[in-house]
């Protein structure tokens, strides 16, 4: 909502503040600004001029030379190459030094050889257009003999002040529950209150025609559906369609509205000032002289006024006359009853629209409006008779027409009294306060609530104070929030901490963190095309995710199953932008559809690992054993997995829980989706369960006594087929350790000539102890010829020769 | 023998005091079982019992000189051939380190961590709900009806008719408070969906950080003191707060809430735009029908909630100029925090 200042000034003087103390005022006391335009600020030494004298340029075609009167006793000599001058225009004359909009700087000077000390100016340099001007023309000097209002410009007269182009205007951010803000006199009721200043806001007067022609000569009003609260209506005969006045196009520029005609410009000037929506129908359109208020038919066809055409669906609010729709009850009229040039008659409606039903009716037909979003929002049904007098009392003053007596006006359930009991002490329990009862009725009187005893009438146009609360709110916000005083809650202790689950993730992304890992963080919505990128196959179960109706595009319309994309993606990203190397992870959440779709989908975590770059498979390995080291993981398993699409099939392993839990998966991506990401290089990923470490793993830690006699370690080496894994000689060594095997280290593994093709040379280092005694020899090599033994058995390996 | 003793040492002394002495030699020379003192000594017995006493006390003070001569040059010498090491040892320490980087976490975690933090401190307890969330929670039972014109501040992701995704975090606040009673203190932070463009201020996902105290008796004043509380520590012991009058249909009276600009401390400078204020906050009294929604009575209890956006508060404190790098997770600017 842009408020001019000069228009507030009818209703409530707070002229003395200044634009920065008028905002930061109207702040504190609720009504938000955002900013403040001092209109005509860019403009200066631009003067009412009249050309006295034009001769032809010796040296130019087109350029001629004015003399102008600008009330200083010398005529000052301007060059212009405007055709449209003559002796006597009245012109507005940019007096060197002088400032245009768009920070234009008029200087005298020379123009081929003859001095010029201004400019004559259009009214694009004035930064008017012909909605604003309509009698000036586009290219050419704005001569201001064609305005009405020029009889009263003295020469030399400021142009802001002659144009009343001066004006400050300041930008409201209304919030949805005060579109009774939405309006000049809803603005001058909160300047009043935040000033302490007296607000006068006069009766419209409307005078009485001296004929005995009334309104039932016209028309009649039915309202036939429920979501009409009241109609309003009056007619105006005799009109005649002609631009407003200058002061009233100013104002309505002023506030963002561009003129249109007198009785147009008339329904948005009361709009704006009552915050009443009006709309004016051009009488002789209206078949059967009546008017229906109406839901439409499904499927009805209507035209707007601005010539498109829709298709109404059943149940949306219509005004129609006996054959047709002629307005979308509170969005737009009809070009069936638009007011034209030769309009004589017009009704001017003024009526009060169910918001749901004007909301839902603007949204469906894609037409948000002045007047819907007005609506929309709930306005008072008490202030269709103030504005529509308005309305005619602004016709006659204007002279645009003759108002018919009588107002049809109908509104088959009037607005009750909304009452509050005023209760001083629970307000000030619940602000924290300690205001005075009295100074409670001052603040809610200047609000123009009326206080008698105990009982707190509310205004009819403030639908949003319900309760105790809402008071409270009108109560503080004029008193002042930051006067009311800081403490401290005094309740009940509670204990504030992370659950495991939340301290879980802590731990998890701590650890990362101290092994060099990255955090990084990704959007949950994804493309469905991302599932192809990771090569997941047609009929896998991932690819049913969650599916955003109305996605802002392809790239972010479904809810991730995986986060191995995001991972990707931002791994290709950082490796095109020439990181080297890279080392991330994202605790992530993904989202598993119910199966019943009208059920919330599960939304389990993700922990995503991704790395490339100086790193190969056991680093990434090394990385989630040491996590699960740190993070209370122990007896997991780690399997070869060969047929995960999205991973190389030599170079992929699965941790498992035991057979049934499966931890996640991790390797070096496949060749064909690392082709998809353009990598040029090796890229390894991981994605574990993140639900599943945490059912997993063991919080607590529990000491084991540190050992009391020395450890034996013996050192020994299979040459072994390439295809045998160390897991399994691991296994069996482990198994066949008995008690005194304390751990088992692979510490070399060769392949060579001399070791011949498709084999490779393990070397374990055997650690033994007992808990009770010093081991010796004999028993240690007992143990060693157990393992060996079993090796040879199992495996068919014996030790390297 | 007099004279022997004290020409010993004399001589002892004497080749003691050259530079290129070979203390080990000198030793043997005179000390060792061969060497001239031990000589001496060996032909006390021929001495008569009256001199033995004297020449042997003399005998001893030569040796323990020369001993001493010899262990303190021993010591000299040790000192400076350890001198010596050092100095060939000297490496260049303005050679790179071998560093043992460390990742770091995500600029949004750091911030959201410090903001629980605090909270935790203050006895809220974390609290977590569903992002793909009923229309319910997310609207109905914070008082926005279907068709309420505040349903357009937040424009929407739907997944069907009655399933969204969640745009603020406040229906947590509603879950919370539907399945406990009183006394509730509870932070709820996560991630919040809006159908915004991507742009250098907006994003169509961004996290949120709301709070919510319910309990008897709890007025607007503790809301503006606990925020006070926040604020101080959050962004400096001289921090102050503005509250300025607003509207959420979940809150009654309702407030946007500014801190001092924690740059320039309200002088006025780029972060604040020459405010010195930065908008951080929505709160305000929870609305008696959100509480009567969910199962409180709000003639005994009342309470406040507070909101307030992740990315906003990490760009402001990092003097980050574009939201979009928080989702680019270029390796060169997590690196920076």
């Amino acid at each position: 909502m842009n408020l001019s200042r000069k228009w507030l000034t009818d209703y409530v003087d707070v002229s003395e503040v200044n634009n920065k103390d008028y905002c930061d005022r109207m702040t504190d006391t609720g009504s938000k600004v955002e900013g403040f335009t001092v209109l005509g600020e860019d403009i200066d030494n631009v003067v009412v001029g009249k050309i006295t004298k034009i001769s032809k340029h010796e040296n130019s075609d087109h350029l001629q030379i004015c003399m102008l009167d600008v009330g200083e006793g010398n005529d000052i000599q301007i060059v212009t190459g405007a055709q449209n001058v003559f002796e006597g225009a009245i012109v507005p004359v940019a007096k060197a030094p002088a400032k245009l909009p768009g920070g234009v700087v008029i200087k005298a000077g020379k123009l081929r050889g003859v001095e010029s000390n201004g400019m004559l100016c259009s009214i694009a340099e004035l930064n008017l257009t012909t909605h604003d001007m309509p009698t000036a023309i586009e290219n050419g000097i704005f001569i201001l003999n064609d305005l009405e209002e020029s009889k009263d410009f003295v020469l030399g007269m400021d142009i802001k002040d002659a144009l009343m182009l001066s004006d400050d205007v300041v930008e409201f951010e209304i919030t949805p529950n005060r579109p009774d803000c939405l309006s000049v006199i809803g603005l001058a009721r909160e300047s009043a209150a935040s000033f302490d200043k007296e607000l006068k806001i006069p009766d419209p007067v409307v005078e009485k025609s001296a004929d005995d022609d009334k309104i039932e000569n016209y028309i009649k009003v039915d309202i036939k559906s429920q979501l009409c609260k009241r109609y309003s209506a009056r007619v105006v005969k005799n009109i005649k369609i002609e631009e407003s006045p200058l002061w009233l196009r100013m104002r309505l520029r002023a506030s963002g509205v561009r003129p249109i005609n007198n009785i147009v410009d008339i329904t948005n000037y009361v709009m704006l000032e009552y915050g009443q929506p009006m709309h004016a129908f051009d009488y002789k359109c209206l078949d059967g002289s009546h008017i229906i208020v109406r839901e439409a038919s499904e499927g009805e066809e209507f035209k707007s006024l601005d010539d498109i055409n829709h298709t109404l669906k059943a149940g949306m609010l219509v005004i129609s006359d006996e054959k047709k729709a002629v307005a979308l009850a509170g969005v737009m009229g009809g070009a069936n009853s638009e007011i034209t040039e030769d309009t004589k008659t017009v009704v001017f409606e003024s009526a009060n629209f169910n918001g749901t039903s004007v909301r839902v009716t603007s949204r469906a037909l894609g037409m948000r409006t002045e007047s819907s979003s007005r609506f929309e929002k709930g306005i008072d049904s008490e202030n269709t008779i103030p504005a529509i007098e308005r309305a005619c009392q602004l016709v006659q003053m204007l002279g645009a027409g003759e108002v018919v007596n009588g107002i049809i006006d109908v509104y088959p359930s009037p607005k009750k009294a909304h009452i509050i009991k005023l209760d001083a002490d629970r307000i000030n329990a619940f602000l924290g306060t300690s205001i005075e009862r009295a100074k409670m009725v001052e603040i809610l009187t200047s609000l123009c609530f009326k206080v008698e005893g105990d009982d707190i009438y509310v205004p009819s146009y403030r639908e949003d104070v319900e309760g105790m609360q809402d008071i409270a709110e009108e109560i503080a916000r004029i008193y002042g929030y930051n006067e009311i005083e800081t403490t401290n809650v005094v309740a009940a202790l509670t204990q504030g901490e992370r659950t495991p689950h939340q301290l879980y993730d802590v731990k998890v992304k701590d650890t990362l963190c101290a092994m060099g890992m990255y955090e990084i963080n990704t959007f949950s919505f994804i493309s469905p095309k991302y599932y192809d990128k990771i090569c997941m196959p047609a009929n896998d179960i991932r690819r049913k995710s969650v599916v955003i109706s109305n996605p802002l595009g392809e790239d972010t319309s479904v809810m991730r199953t995986t986060s191995i994309p995001s991972m990707l993606e931002v791994l290709s990203k950082n490796n095109n932008l020439k990181n080297e190397e890279a080392m991330l992870f994202e605790v992530s959440t993904i989202y598993i559809p119910n199966e019943d779709a009208s059920k919330l989908p599960d939304e389990p975590k993700q922990l995503v690992l991704g790395m490339y770059g100086g790193c190969d498979f056991y680093d990434m390995k090394g990385v989630i054993c040491g996590l699960f080291d740190a993070c209370g993981i122990k007896n997991y398993t780690i399997k070869a997995k060969s047929d995960n699409p999205t991973f190389h099939p030599g170079r992929c392993a699965e941790i498992y829980l035991n057979s049934d839990t499966c931890l996640g998966v991790f390797g070096e991506i496949h060749p064909a989706v690392s082709k998809n990401y353009s990598f040029g290089k090796r890229v390894y990923v991981a994605e574990l369960d993140f639900e599943a470490m945490f059912e997993a793993h063991e919080a607590e830690a529990h000491y084991t006594p540190l050992p009391k006699f020395p450890a034996l370690t013996r050192d020994f080496a299979f040459i072994v087929d390439e295809s045998l894994e160390v897991g399994t000689i691991e296994a069996v060594i482990k198994k066949s350790g008995g008690n005194l095997l304390e751990s088992v280290k692979l510490f070399d593994i060769y392949r060579g000539v001399q070791i011949g093709e498709g084999k490779k040379n393990v070397a374990f280092s055997v650690s033994l102890r007992a808990s009770d005694r010093t081991l010796n020899d004999q028993e240690a090599d007992n143990a060693v010829k157990k393992i060996l033994k079993n090796l040879e058995r199992e495996l068919g390996i014996t030790l390297r020769a | 023998m007099k004279e022997t003793l004290l020409k010993i040492k004399a001589e002892a002394l004497a080749s003691l005091e050259s530079s290129d002495a070979n203390l080990e030699e000198i030793r043997i020379k005179y000390l060792g079982k061969k060497g001239e003192l031990t000589s001496v000594l060996r032909m006390m017995g021929q001495l008569s019992p009256e001199e033995r006493p004297i020449m042997g006390q003399m005998a001893n003070e030569v040796r323990t000189e020369i001993e001493e001569k010899l262990s303190s040059l021993a010591e000299i010498k040790k000192a400076k051939e350890l001198e010596a090491a050092l100095v060939s040892e000297k490496i260049d320490v303005t050679v790179p380190g071998k560093v043992r980087r460390v990742g770091k976490l995500h600029p949004l975690t750091q911030v959201q961590r410090r903001m629980e933090d605090i909270f935790i401190g203050m006895g809220f307890s974390i609290a977590e709900g569903p992002e793909v969330e009923y229309d319910y929670y997310n609207f109905q039972a914070l008082n926005i009806p279907e068709n309420h014109p505040a349903r357009d501040t937040q424009d929407t992701f739907y997944i069907t008719e009655n399933i969204l995704l969640r745009s603020q975090t406040s229906p947590v606040q509603a879950r919370v408070m539907e399945k406990t009673q009183p006394p509730i203190r509870i932070i709820s932070p996560g991630r919040v969906y809006r159908s915004d463009e991507v742009d250098g201020s907006h994003s169509p996902l961004f996290h949120q950080l709301e709070g919510l105290v319910v309990d008897k008796g709890i007025t607007m004043g503790n809301l503006r003191g606990m925020l006070e509380t926040f604020a101080k520590t959050m962004f400096g012991e001289k921090t102050r707060i503005r509250f300025r009058p607003h509207h959420f249909p979940f809150t009654e009276p309702s407030a946007e809430v500014d801190v001092s600009c924690f740059v320039c401390g309200g002088k006025g400078c780029r972060l604040c735009k020459g405010e010195g204020w930065i908008e951080i906050l929505g709160a305000g009294m929870v609305h008696p029908n959100v509480l009567r929604t969910c199962g409180i009575d709000p003639e005994v209890y009342s309470g406040f909630a507070f909101g307030m956006g992740i990315e906003r508060i990490t760009m402001c404190q990092y003097g980050i100029d574009d939201m979009r790098l928080l989702y680019e997770n270029n390796i060169k600017f997590l690196e920076q925090f």
